[in-house]
Order: structure tokens, then C-alpha cells, then sequence
């Protein structure tokens, strides 16, 4: 109890980085990373219900077997569109561009963020990379799988593929520079006092997932490059017919696309770190475990792009060691789900909507994993690729994953972005009916898959309809779902309470300064003499299990 | 169908039932943590509820014995699921010796098959119960995946390039066959059927298909047609061109000192660029038959090469007992399984 009136309350001040400025312009040229921060909340937030859209499209084309509410062209279509909104447009940008942006200066006590002109031009390559992308949409769409797998997206689709390639090869510019902004920062903006080991694992989550945002994006950014280029100028690169390799393709599309999987949902991990520990009021159960852990996921993350191509004709020696690598990456991530598990022991839990999509998150995240396992056994994973198990695990990554850190971040820092609480009644029966509409659209999937019902499918034998009337009967309960936080975030801005400093009595930097912040975050430079998540004074922690040095000296 | 919701597929193969114990294995495990987790996380969550707004628990260090034991146990566990799924991997892809070939092409929207024996079938495929079969399969256009989820198996049909599947039937009826990568716009239509028939059954069939020459005998009709006969002789003695008989699955010395195996894929190379990989000792005089031979006559005149014999090479369509082969291979070999004939 002490320890919590201890923190500092600041004083409050009408003057925030909201109303500090007015006018379009004033938002348009700021450097300020929060309010660039909001800039792609607003067009993420777009892009994500096109993408749902989409979905839903899907969805009800696949409530019966027959292909009749949708041609066959549109459907490949939507669900190509899908993919690409979805993942290049919402979930890699998602946490790190939004969140990210907002909270990592505030969480390691700088006033902005590295390079503020940079931050804001990787923004505007956002939004050129989704208006040439949506260009491609409107204009007749792209219908080659988000995946461009050659040489149908080379010589043989009828699409706009090349300006759909020209959109996910700028939005990448954008992704690398946001990457480059936070190494530097966090190198070298931390608060005096703030040691590497003292970082939330926020910080450290998303310190990972910048390395692979500036380590792969090149290569996906070339891989298109040289698709365009085989496409407009029919110089023989993956095209057999023009002497080229479809197979380099893939593994050139792999090479950044399985880590991109990690861009995704490192952050989101970085999330449910926070929203555990403060939650719990306690500190993370074998903190330096579940830091590593992160920089091994980013390290080995890149060594198991060939675990896609286990059918193809990739080497079977090159198929058993990616194999191996693929179970050795979801290693980190186990550690990470008994140390999230561990930190709830002898804890103070609250029932507050953030934590519910934390605790939401470990149990898909650990069902998203464990199917990954799957995928990473050879044998099974001959039956299982290309079949709605697959769609059935990304999505158990993908959505109960990184959406779900997403949502719950969203709702944990929403009281420090806009000054207001959101309706916690509201938002807890959300995230209940998200979980529920979640499971009910994906679970069936897994069976079906086994069953061999083959992904991208635009009409599909009888005997797999059950599974499909779930799957969809469960997305409209997901869809109804995500509209509800959509409404209640929107009419908060107006009408929800206002917040205070620190409406969770937590003992985070961001949480020490007004809400929402002065444009310069702090007035005065924070001196960090805690560790992260330090409710309580240090004589009091109590070593279970003593092992090694490590313990002793904490 | 059945009236109650199947978990596993139709199990019509000898790899059938060992995937499904290993996808039962992986279940097991992960229903088991699932559970695990879930059930630790629900009890913490109740019993250490807050109860008073101001509380704050005890804060505990860590334990490294904790972390060193969940991260050996569940890397144990994953090892277990690595090598199981490593070997029968191996069992998958290892194209099996005195199988019956059938060569299959992938077109955008359908499967083209033919048997050694002649008989051309178009989405379907005849095949005799417990006998080993092996598909030799390319594309004309795009990649497809020849998927027949109650066989448990399946194999990309890429351009440019001989895949192969082997799959050994084990129950009589027809089995659902699926084009499994994505293909384009009828990619959902590019479906078939696999119907698997007693061996008595089968001959019956096949007697009651003939018409279709086979293979081999129309490859050497385009043999002399295209004009090979001029250079590599009229059983591909040799002439001004390398000698083509015995030559399968043998190493065949190239200009400038590498070597490459003799098969399917180099034959076709060497028919459509044939500047690409030169035999020692010959110029680069041989004209491209690139876009004047499909996809269909380029297996013909391949089934037509694999057949000549030649030095220690067995004749006939079973390129098994060549010496390069190695010897007869067991079940627990753990030889070369190569599913992709460069």
C-alpha cells in the first residue's frame, strides 16, 4: 500500500500533446511520436475493417459447398485482399506503430523518439504503400494469394499484381525505418538510471522485433522488386519457361515472411508482459528468461523459412533441418508462457478488461503454438500444408495472438492516449464475446484440415459444411465482437471519464506523467532508480527455488 | 457420409494410420498442455484474485531450476515429435523400387494421368490395392499439389521440374484427389478421384482401356519424327550426339568437368535447352526443341530414353536395378530419399 502512494502524482495541467496544437496541419507536419502514434491508429484502425470485411466475405461464401454467392475470380480475389491488407497493413504495423510509437519514449523516460522527421515520413510511406495498394484493389484487384507464389503471379495471373507489389514494396520502407527508430532510441534515449535490465519487456519485445524489421525487410522488398521485374520485363527469374527457379521464389518469399510472423507477435508478447505483471502487481516471473527469450525468437526466426516448402521439391536433408530449427524456435516461446503463468502465483489479480485479453492471449497463443508443432513434424506437416489446419494455426497466432495483445494493449494505455477511461462493463463483455467468436471460427478449422479440406477453396466437397457453418456462425460473433471496443473507444474520446495520471496505480514511467502527456512526455527527466514492474521495496523479494548465482544476488 | 463428425480422414494407404498416430501423439501433447496451462492459469486467476484494491503481493525473483526444467522438458518433448516425423518423412519420400509408374501433368484446371501401360485418364486415377505406386508428375503452367488427403500424402507438381509421390493403396474405393496449392481461378475445381480397386478389378480395367499406345512406344515414334535418330541413333546408339541408351539414372561426364545424374529433369533440360549442360566430347550443335514439344511428348520421349537399354542397365520401365542405384534398400534405410529428380 505504501509503495503505491509513494509514486509521484504529477501535477495535473490543462496543457497535453492533444490540445497543445489545433488544426489539420498541425497534425499532418508533427514530430511528435504520439501524435504520429494516433496517425496510424486512425489508418491502421481503417485497414483492419477493410480486411474484416473481407473476411466476412469469405465467411458467407463458405457457409455452403456450392461457389454460389460469390464467382470464383472475386473469391480469389477477396481472400488474396484479405491477406494483404490484413498482414502488411494491419498486423505488421499494428503494436509497434501504434503502441510502439506512443509508449516506448514514454517507457524509457525520452521525450520523443530518435529520429521524430524520420517516424513521421515512415508514415506518410505507410499511407503511399496503402493508397497504391488500395489503388490496386479498386482498380480490379489482385488474385494471386498474399502469398504471389510463382510463376502464376509472374506469367499466368490476369491482375493488378504489380501494383499491389509496388504497395507492400514501399509500405516496407516504412516498416524498416520505424525499426531503425526504435534501436536507436532505445540505445540511446534511455531515462538516466534506466539500465538495459531495469527496460520493461515491452521495450525488449519490441527491441526484437525491430532487428528483424530492418534485417528481412530488405528481402521481401527485393523479392517483389524482382517479381515486378519478371512480370514487366519477362526476364527469366522464377518463371521455368522463361529459365527461371519457381522454388527460389518461395524461399526467397519465406526468408522474410516467417519472421514477419514474428513481427507480428513479439510485440503483442511485449503486451502481455506489461498487462501480466501490472495486473498481477507483480514483477515478471524470471524477467532476463523472458527478455532473451524475445532476441532468440528474432535470431531463430530467421533460420525456419523452409519449413513452408516441406512439399516442395526443397532437399529432404534441408527439409529435417528446418524441421528441427522450427521445434527449437517454439522453445523461447514456451518459456515465455510458463513465466507469464509463474508471475500469476501468489498475485493480486484484477478482472480489468486489459488483463482478460492478456489471459485470453496465453491460452490461444499456447494453442497457436502447440498446432505450430504440427507443422514443424514433417510427416504430419505433408498432410497438414496447404489445408484449413494451417489457416486454422496462423490464425490462432495471428488473431489470438497479436490481435488479442493488441486489443488488451489498446485498452491498458487507452486512459494515457486519450485522457478518458473507456466503459469497463462494455469492454469486458467484448473481449468475452471476441474470445468466444474467436474460438468458434477457428477450432473447427483444425478438424477440417485433418479431414484435407484444402485452403483458397472457392467450393469444397459436402462433408466438410459442418465445420464451415461453424467457422462461420463463430466469425459473426468476432466481427460483432470487434465492432462493439470500435463504438465505445470512439464515444469515450467525448464522452468517457476522464483519466487520471495513473488510473491503475502502476509504477511504469508512462504512468507517472499526466493523461494524456505534455507534448515533451516529462517535465523533467525522470532519475529511474526502480527495476520494472517494482511494486514493492526490495528488501522484500523472496527467492523461490535458489539456483545459481543469478538468485542470489537479486 | 456418416452421420457423425469424422476426426481423421478416410485411411486407404500404408502411410495412412502412421501419420495418424503421430497426429494423435501431437494431440495428446498438446491437449495435455493446453489443459495444463489453461487449468494453472484459471486456478491462479481465482485463488489469487485481488481482494483488497490496495494489496501487494509479495514480489518472487525467479527460479532458474524452474527455467532450466521448462525449457529442457518441452525440448525433449519436441525432439520425440522431430525424430518420429523425420522418419516417416523419409518413408514418404523415398520413391519406392519396382513400383508402377504413372506419369501425371498438372494443368490449370485439371489432372492429366497416364499409365505405362498407355491408358490415359483425365482426374482419375485406376490404381490396383497393395501394390506400390509411383506417380512421376510436372505442370504444364503453374504449381499444383497432388493431394489425396486418405492417403495422407501429397507432393507440389512444379514446372520445369519431375516430382514424384509414392503411395501404396491398402482398401478398395474411390478417395477424394485435390489440387493443394493454389492455382488460379478454378483452383476448387481442379478435383478428382483416386479409386482404388482390387488387383483383379484393375486388370479388368485395364484390359477394357487399351487403345492409347503407351509411353514408351509413342516417344519412340516422336523419336523418329523430330529427327533424333540422326545423331543419337535410332535406338540412342550415339552419333554426333552422346549415346542416350543405359543412360537413366547414370552419371553422365560434362564439358568443362562436372558431373550430373542422368534424370528425368536433365533429359528434359537437355531436350528444351539443350545448351545448358553439354556431354563432354560433343559440340553445342543440338537445335532447342523448346515450345515444340508439350509436356505430354516430353514423357513420352523420356519413358522412351528410360527404356533403351544399355550397358549394365536392367530394360523396361524399371530403372531399379541400375548401379548407380546402390544397393536393394530396406525399410529402415536410412539411404538418399530424393522426391525431387533434378
Amino acid at each position: 500500500m505504501k509503495a503505491i502512494e509513494s509514486f509521484e502524482t504529477p501535477r495535473p495541467s490543462e496543457v497535453n500533446y492533444i490540445n497543445a496544437q489545433y488544426g489539420l496541419k498541425s497534425w499532418l507536419l508533427t514530430k511528435d511520436h504520439k501524435r504520429i502514434a494516433l496517425l496510424y491508429l486512425g489508418s491502421i484502425t481503417f485497414f483492419f475493417f477493410i480486411g474484416g470485411l473481407y473476411a466476412m466475405m469469405i465467411r458467407l461464401e463458405l457457409l455452403t459447398p456450392q461457389g454460389d454467392l460469390l464467382q470464383s475470380t472475386t473469391y480469389n480475389k477477396v481472400f488474396t485482399q484479405h491477406g494483404i491488407i490484413m498482414i502488411f497493413f494491419f498486423l505488421i504495423p499494428s503494436i509497434p506503430a501504434t503502441l510502439g510509437n506512443f509508449l516506448i519514449p514514454m517507457m524509457i523516460g525520452a521525450k520523443d523518439l530518435a529520429f521524430p522527421r524520420i517516424n513521421l515520413l515512415s508514415w506518410y510511406i505507410y499511407l503511399l504503400g496503402g493508397i497504391i495498394t488500395i489503388y490496386a484493389l479498386l482498380a480490379g484487384g489482385v488474385d494471386t494469394g498474399w502469398t504471389f507464389y510463382t510463376p502464376f503471379s509472374t506469367t499466368f495471373s490476369n491482375s493488378y499484381v504489380v501494383a499491389a507489389g509496388l504497395g507492400i514494396f514501399i509500405n516496407g520502407f516504412s516498416s524498416i525505418l520505424t525499426g531503425l527508430n526504435f534501436i536507436v532510441t532505445i540505445h540511446t534515449m534511455r531515462a538516466p538510471g534506466m539500465t538495459w535490465f531495469r527496460m520493461p519487456l515491452f521495450i525488449w519485445s519490441h527491441y526484437a522485433t525491430s532487428l528483424i524489421m530492418i534485417l528481412g525487410t530488405p528481402v521481401i522488398a527485393i523479392t517483389v522488386l524482382l517479381l515486378a521485374f519478371e512480370r514487366v520485363s519477362r526476364v527469366g527469374i522464377f518463371d521455368p519457361g522463361l529459365g527461371g527457379d519457381p522454388v527460389l521464389f518461395q524461399h526467397l518469399f519465406w526468408f522474410y515472411s516467417h519472421p514477419a510472423v514474428y513481427i507480428m507477435v513479439l510485440p503483442s508478447m511485449g503486451v502481455v508482459s506489461e498487462l501480466v505483471a501490472n495486473f498481477s502487481r507483480k514483477n515478471i516471473f524470471g524477467y532476463s528468461f523472458v527478455a532473451f527469450s524475445s532476441l532468440a525468437i528474432a535470431v531463430f526466426g530467421f533460420l525456419v523459412w523452409g519449413h513452408h516448402l516441406f512439399v516442395t521439391p526443397q532437399s529432404v536433408y534441408a527439409g529435417m533441418i528446418f524441421s528441427f530449427l522450427s521445434f527449437a524456435v517454439a522453445i523461447p516461446s514456451a518459456i515465455k508462457v510458463f513465466n507469464w503463468t509463474a508471475t500469476l502465483y501468489r498475485s493480486s489479480i484484477s478482472y480489468d478488461t486489459p488483463m482478460l485479453y492478456a489471459l485470453g492471449f496465453i491460452g490461444l497463443f499456447t494453442v497457436g503454438g502447440m498446432t505450430g508443432l504440427f507443422l514443424a513434424s514433417l510427416a504430419v506437416d505433408v498432410h497438414l500444408s496447404d489445408t484449413y489446419f494451417v489457416v486454422a494455426h496462423f490464425h490462432y497466432i495471428m488473431v489470438g495472438g497479436a490481435l488479442m495483445g493488441y486489443l488488451g494493449g489498446l485498452h491498458y494505455w487507452w486512459p494515457k492516449i486519450s485522457g478518458r477511461m473507456y466503459p469497463e462493463g462494455w469492454g469486458r463483455f467484448a473481449a468475452l464475446v471476441i474470445f468466444v467468436g474467436f474460438n468458434l471460427t477457428f477450432l473447427p478449422q483444425f478438424v477440417a484440415g485433418y479431414l484435407g479440406m484444402p485452403r483458397r477453396y472457392h467450393a469444397y466437397p459436402p462433408e466438410f459444411q459442418v465445420f464451415n457453418v461453424l467457422s462461420t456462425a463463430g466469425a459473426s460473433i468476432l466481427g460483432f465482437g470487434m465492432l462493439i471496443p470500435a463504438i465505445y473507444f470512439v464515444w469515450s474520446m467525448r464522452y468517457g471519464k476522464h483519466a487520471e495520471a495513473n488510473p491503475w496505480h502502476l509504477p511504469g514511467l508512462e504512468w507517472r506523467t499526466q493523461s494524456p502527456p505534455p507534448t515533451e512526455n516529462f517535465e523533467v527527466t525522470p532519475v529511474v532508480t526502480w527495476d520494472a514492474y517494482e511494486f514493492a521495496p526490495r528488501e522484500e523479494i523472496e527467492v523461490v527455488g535458489k539456483f545459481g548465482p543469478e538468485a542470489e544476488r537479486i | 457420409m456418416q452421420s457423425w463428425i469424422p476426426l481423421v480422414p478416410d485411411s486407404a494407404s500404408t502411410f495412412s494410420w502412421k501419420v495418424d498416430a503421430l497426429y494423435f501423439y501431437l494431440s495428446g501433447v498438446t491437449l495435455f498442455f493446453t489443459l495444463l496451462i489453461s487449468a494453472v492459469l484459471i486456478f491462479f486467476v481465482i485463488r489469487y484474485r485481488r481482494r483488497t484494491p490496495y494489496e501487494i503481493p509479495r514480489p518472487i525473483a525467479g527460479s532458474h531450476k524452474l527455467e532450466t526444467l521448462w525449457t529442457i522438458i518441452p525440448f525433449l518433448i519436441a525432439m520425440t515429435m522431430f525424430a518420429w516425423g523425420a522418419r516417416l518423412y523419409f518413408e514418404q519420400y523415398k520413391p519406392p523400387q519396382n513400383a508402377i509408374e504413372v506419369y501425371v501433368v498438372g494443368k490449370q484446371w485439371m489432372w492429366k494421368l497416364q499409365h505405362a501401360t498407355g491408358q490415359r485418364e483425365i482426374n482419375e486415377l485406376h490404381v490396383p490395392v497393395g501394390r506400390k505406386i509411383k506417380l512421376i508428375m510436372t505442370s504444364e503452367d503453374v504449381i499444383h499439389d497432388f493431394f489425396v488427403p486418405a492417403f495422407r500424402t501429397k507432393t507440389d507438381v512444379v514446372p520445369g521440374r519431375y516430382t514424384t509421390l509414392w503411395f501404396e493403396a491398402t482398401k478398395p474405393g474411390k478417395y477424394h484427389l485435390f489440387c493443394a496449392e493454389y492455382c488460379g481461378m478454378n483452383h476448387s475445381g481442379m478435383t478428382g478421384s483416386v479409386i482404388v480397386m482390387e488387383p483383379r478389378e484393375f486388370d479388368n480395367w485395364l484390359s477394357g482401356n487399351t487403345g492409347s499406345t503407351t509411353p514408351t512406344v509413342a516417344g519412340q515414334q516422336l523419336f523418329q519424327t523430330l529427327g533424333c535418330v540422326s545423331c543419337h541413333g535410332a535406338n540412342g546408339e550415339g552419333g554426333r550426339g552422346p549415346t542416350l541408351a543405359g543412360l537413366f539414372r547414370r552419371e553422365q561426364q560434362l564439358e568443362g568437368g562436372q558431373k550430373v545424374i542422368a534424370d528425368e529433369a536433365y533429359i528434359k533440360e537437355s531436350i528444351t535447352n539443350p545448351q545448358a549442360k553439354i556431354v563432354a566430347g560433343f559440340g553445342p550443335i543440338m537445335p532447342t526443341f523448346q515450345g515444340q514439344v508439350t509436356e505430354d511428348q516430353l514423357i513420352q520421349l523420356i519413358a522412351f530414353i528410360k527404356s533403351l537399354p544399355g550397358g549394365a542397365a536392367t530394360p523396361g520401365a524399371s530403372p531399379a536395378a541400375t548401379p548407380t542405384e546402390g544397393p536393394a534398400p530396406s525399410p529402415a534405410a536410412t539411404g538418399s530419399p530424393t522426391r525431387n529428380i533434378r
